[in-house]
């Protein structure tokens, strides 16, 4: 690691003002930044810590029905508090990593980060999330935008996290055998107007929707109903854990056994 | 009824006490006053020539304290290799000089080339940054067979990458190439022996520290075997003379082999704190660990099976690609030969063996013993064609075995590679497996599967590895520049609780339980008054280390001689305590008692006597109750087993699960159960985790691939299944005086084929027919493609 200068704010409006300053950037969980830190990868001034703003953090439903998730809760804290009301949510939650990730790592980050092979991505993608910044709303669809690329801009905090809660939904990840991250994720959300299939872990272009699976679930919303689709292999990732063949086969696979248990 | 305590008793390990409640001390958790901190520059290309190395910069970086390059260590010796092969031809092999620090050239990814000491860690990583150094980088080369047909050279003194090319035994080659003509049948099978990494949970790290009122020199380091460290330090690399350099190795978490040998930081830190008069400490990080500790496995190999019709062996004949990596690691070149092709005749009484391997140079991490050490390889071979040919035979793979193995009359037998078996008995293993994996159940268990849409198999196996190594004058005539014995000093004090000073060292063997055992059997004490000290080389009289499942069929037989030592002093003392004569004494329960008569003596009562020598014969003896003993085995020692899994593969993905895993083995006599079934439980996760998960790849320039934990796989507890294992089939060893063979890596040598077997079986099941075989590891990924055809 290099040395840093690190501030602990505890509103919001401090995080705002500190991220301001040259060479400042935001520490979420640390899950990423720290490793990343630690092989001197990253050479941030200051570091400006969110968790200790308690207005970054909960989980709660709103007016309209959206369950709300503050940008600096745990994934932990989704695990437990969002099993009732969106549970397709919170498993997924409870399947990232191993417990001192998970009690130590936040939405936000995840989203922020958007590794190709992260969970929340898919999640958010398939219920169209809004992400909210301390400047702004960001759709989902508007706010993936290719690996480690979203719409945040410099100095941008994800505060909070809105998700429309489906009929139906349901998470399967395929283990990246070594890191267990996904090797290919599927979340497959139904909701009254049509049913959103979002794939993670596949992609060179990071998460993506798949968009023919999502016409024929939502006419049909059965595992058969995919049977005469298929993803193509160009443009999926190849490396050592699996050829773009394999990944576009699993998308499929995955996407049928998304939807045997969503029911 | 279990015995409660000596041999065959379980007791649990007493050293888990101190690890299970971070007690344990390992060598970065010693502190020396005014210590200072090494950090090495690394190369980040496979193969490069060194133009220049600016450390001005450096050097005057705050903290820096000292600036070492390649040319500080020009002038010292080489890190030798401890086995000298010969080629077919007879021409020695090539023994390119390995340096402290790369000189010259930089030959693999992590090849130190500069070292910075500085006052503290991050001030020395600061300051290896600011090192200018100007590499040229060159074409790497990385696969085997590129790099014997030729073009990037890793050696350029040496004018080629084959280190040798080695034929065993070379007088059985043509009858070996006849038999195979000759017969019925030959089966022929391409194999991929995967590069693994070794992965102890403590990474290397080294302390260097310099006294310079006495001129002595202190080494902690995480080591195996530290009086081979310091032998290899003195003789051969900085010439410290053997009595001023101690070597300690304290607590050490784990090393699978990877820890026998000496490395650069070892000399690198030594070398500073003489220079600098301040300690000098380095830990690995995780990274350095994946980047330089020596690997493991990765050879190529075709063998050859040639059958009769009814699948009596005829001939193995295999040729492997032996990777040793940019430099020849201690045991590198033992480990591919006398290691792999002495045991190419597994546990078969097949007529004709020939092995040929050709140890080859490229620009990786040197490659050397990683638990198993060539038997593993030797295993896997095999027992992948033999199922092969029992398939094709349409042969039970169980009978097939049965058919050609040496029989119990047999004994001792001479393979056809060579060694000389003392004992053994195949069949009862195989019955024993029979009756616990319930093989005749597998059926019921595949239409169960079949249920669920899984595809199931059924693999088996059957080892025969070489353990205790091993007697000296053959290794000797072998090649070893080293001979095998061990030591061991029973110090029995006054008041009667005992030291045994062993040269094994235990790093997850148990030995600090398991020996005591040993010593409170032979002398009907307690045997927790009996304390194991080991790793210290200033301590204990000397040691060739723990290896090779060598520990208690080597130093155990040492602990026992010099056990045997102190019972026939004591009975002397005692039988002048007692005023009889030595003849009339007899010894039993911790009692020397005049024989015939209600006189005795307690062996407490003897060892006072021995350090408080009043009316003692001290003309016939001396006084003191302590003992040396070096023994040097007769033979190798010859544990073998039979193995059986089951694993079920998912259809839609390649996902492979280990549903069953029986391992029956024979050790000869068995110290401590518990500690004997932790032993294999370890070795059969390792070897799963080399079957299913673990691979180290490198690109074509050098660079690796999978060099942290986001993309090397280890086994995890939920990997694994919960395994049954025996060892109650128990032939003992006929030339040791515990009769035991060694068990820390039959789980390693016997899993690997029997997973893939399974899975193999699985897939030709499920209708697979053309799925004769997948190289390891076997990932989802490669079983679907597989799969495809
Ligand atoms: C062993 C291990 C296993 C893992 N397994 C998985 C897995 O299976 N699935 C998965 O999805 N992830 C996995 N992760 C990643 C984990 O979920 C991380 O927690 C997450 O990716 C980053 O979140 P964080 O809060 O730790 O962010 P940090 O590491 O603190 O930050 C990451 C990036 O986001 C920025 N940032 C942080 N918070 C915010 C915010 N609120 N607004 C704007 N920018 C912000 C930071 O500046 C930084 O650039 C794993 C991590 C580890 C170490």
């Amino acid at each position: 690691m290099y040395a840093f200068e690190i501030e602990r704010p505890s509103t919001l409006a401090e995080a705002v003002s500190a991220l301001s300053a040259e060479g400042a950037q935001a520490l979420g969980g640390g899950q990423t930044l720290i490793p990343t830190l630690k092989q001197r990868l990253a050479a941030p001034e200051v570091l400006v810590s969110l968790s200790g703003i308690s207005e970054m953090k909960g989980v709660c439903p709103d007016d309209d029905g959206r369950l709300c998730i503050g940008g600096a809760t745990t994934h932990a804290a989704v695990a437990r508090d969002a099993a009732a009301a969106y549970p397709a949510l919170a498993a997924l939650a409870s399947h990232i990593g191993d417990p001192a990730v998970r009690n130590r790592g936040t939405i936000g980050g995840s989203l922020a980060n958007n590794d190709p092979a992260a969970c929340y991505p898919a999640a958010a993608l398939a219920s169209n999330a809004t992400i909210v910044t301390q400047n702004r709303a960001i759709d989902a669809d508007d706010y993936f935008q290719g690996l480690f690329t979203t719409a945040l801009e410099e100095g941008e905090i994800i505060t909070e996290v809105k998700f429309a809660i489906p009929e139906a939904a349901n998470y399967q990840k395929f283990l990246q055998p070594a890191s267990r991250f996904a090797l290919v994720g599927v979340f497959v959300a139904k909701y009254a107007d049509g049913v959103r299939v979002a794939v993670t872990g596949a992609s060179e272009d990071g998460v993506f929707r798949w968009s023919e699976a999502e016409a024929a679930l939502s006419s049909d919303f059965s595992a058969g109903a995919l049977d005469g689709l298929s993803v193509p292999a160009e443009g999926m990732i190849g490396d050592l854990h699996g050829t773009p063949e394999y990944r576009a086969h699993l998308v499929k696979v995955m996407t049928k056994r998304a939807v045997a248990a969503a029911g | 009824m279990p015995k409660d305590h000596g041999i065959g008793a379980s007791p649990k390990r007493r050293e888990d006490v101190r690890f299970l409640t971070g007690r344990g001390k390992y060598t970065d958790d010693i502190a020396l006053q005014r210590q200072t901190h090494a950090v090495f520059a690394r190369s980040q290309v496979a193969n490069g020539r060194i133009v220049n190395i600016d450390t001005t910069k450096a050097e005057a970086m705050p903290g820096v304290l000292a600036v070492f390059t390649g040319a500080d260590f020009a002038d010292v010796g080489g890190n030798p290799a401890g086995w000298l092969i010969n080629s077919r031809d007879g021409e020695p092999m090539k023994e390119p000089k390995r340096p402290v620090l790369a000189h010259g050239k930089v030959r693999h990814v992590g090849d130190a080339y500069a070292a910075v000491i500085a006052e503290t860690a991050e001030q020395a990583r600061d300051a290896v940054e600011a090192i200018e150094a100007e590499i040229e980088e060159l074409p790497a080369v990385t696969d085997m067979k590129a790099a014997v047909a030729g073009g990037a050279l890793v050696h350029d003194e040496i004018g080629t990458n084959v280190c040798f090319d080695w034929g065993w035994i070379e007088d059985n080659r043509a009858a070996t190439d006849a038999a195979i003509k000759a017969a019925p049948h030959v089966f022929t099978l391409e194999l991929v022996n995967n590069r693994l990494v070794p992965n102890a949970m403590e990474p290397r790290a080294s302390i260097g520290d310099y006294d310079p009122g006495t001129g002595d020199y202190t080494l902690y380091t995480t080591s195996q075997n530290p009086h081979l460290t310091r032998l290899l330090i003195s003789a051969f690399v900085l010439g410290i003379p053997e009595n001023k350099l101690r070597v300690i190795a304290p607590d050490v978490g784990g090393g699978f082999g990877s820890k026998i040998y000496h490395y650069g930081e070892e000399a690198l830190v030594l070398a500073a704190a003489k220079k600098l008069g301040r300690p000098v400490r380095w830990t690995a990080s995780r990274s350095e660990s994946f980047l330089t500790d020596a690997h493991g496995r990765d050879h190529v190999t075709k063998i050859e099976l040639a059958c009769e019709e009814d699948g009596t062996f005829v001939a193995f004949r295999t040729e492997t690609y032996a990777n040793v990596g940019a430099y020849l690691s201690n045991f590198s070149t033992a480990t591919p030969t006398f290691l792999h092709g002495t045991l190419m005749a597994g546990n078969y009484k097949v007529p004709n063996v020939y092995v040929n391997v050709k140890a080859v140079f490229t620009n990786t991490a040197p490659v050397d013993a990683y638990r198993g050490a060539g038997r593993p390889e030797a295993t896997f071979s095999i027992e992948r064609i033999i199922d092969m040919a029992a398939r094709k035979l349409g042969i039970d793979p169980v009978e097939i075995r049965r058919r050609n193995f040496v029989q119990p009359d047999q004994f001792p037998f001479t393979s056809a590679a060579g060694l000389q078996y003392d004992t053994g008995n195949y069949d009862a293993l195989m019955d024993k497996l029979g009756d616990l994996a319930d093989l005749s159940g597998f059926e019921a268990r595949r239409a169960a599967s079949a249920a669920k849409g899984k595809l199931r198999g059924l693999g088996v196996n059957s080892y025969i590895e070489a353990c205790g190594i091993a007697p000296s004058n053959l290794v000797g005539v072998l090649g070893s520049r080293v001979g095998l014995y061990d030591a061991a000093t029973v110090r029995v004090n006054a008041t009667g609780n005992i030291s045994v000073m062993v040269g094994a060292h235990s790093h997850g063997q148990g030995h600090e339980t398991a020996f005591p055992q040993v010593v409170a059997d032979m002398l009907g004490i307690d045997e927790s008054s009996i304390e194991i000290v080991h790793g210290d080389s200033s301590k204990i009289p000397f040691g060739m280390g723990t290896y090779g499942s060598r520990s208690l069929a080597v130093c155990g037989s040492a602990v026992v001689r010099a056990t045997d030592k102190i019972i026939a002093k004591a009975r002397k003392i005692a039988a002048h305590m007692l005023e009889a004569s030595d003849a009339d004494i007899e010894f039993k329960d911790g009692k020397f008692s005049v024989a015939g008569t209600d006189r005795s003596v307690g062996f407490g009562e003897v060892a006072l006597k021995a350090y408080i020598p009043h009316n003692f014969p001290i003309e016939d003896i001396e006084p003191g109750l302590e003992e040396t003993a070096f023994y040097d085995p007769a033979n190798f020692t010859y544990p073998a087993g039979a193995y059986a899994c089951e694993v079920e593969v998912d259809p839609e993905t390649g996902v492979v699960s280990v549903e069953r895993f029986t391992a029956v083995d024979d050790f000869g006599n068995v110290i401590n159960p518990m500690i004997v079934a932790g032993q294999v439980h370890g070795g059969l996760a390792q070897g799963i985790g080399q079957a299913l998960f673990e691979g180290c790849t490198y690109d074509e320039n050098g660079q690796i691939l999978s060099a942290s934990y986001m993309d090397y796989t280890m086994p995890r507890a939920d990997d694994v299944p919960f395994y049954t294992v025996d060892h109650s089939c128990q032939t003992p060893c006929t030339h040791n005086p515990l009769g035991v063979k060694g068990c820390g890596e039959a789980g390693a040598i016997g899993s690997p084929p029997t997973i893939v077997n399974a899975v193999v079986d699985a897939l030709q099941r499920g209708g697979m027919s053309h799925v004769t075989h997948i190289d390891m590891p076997l990932t989802p990924a490669r079983v679907w493609a597989a799969m495809q055809g």
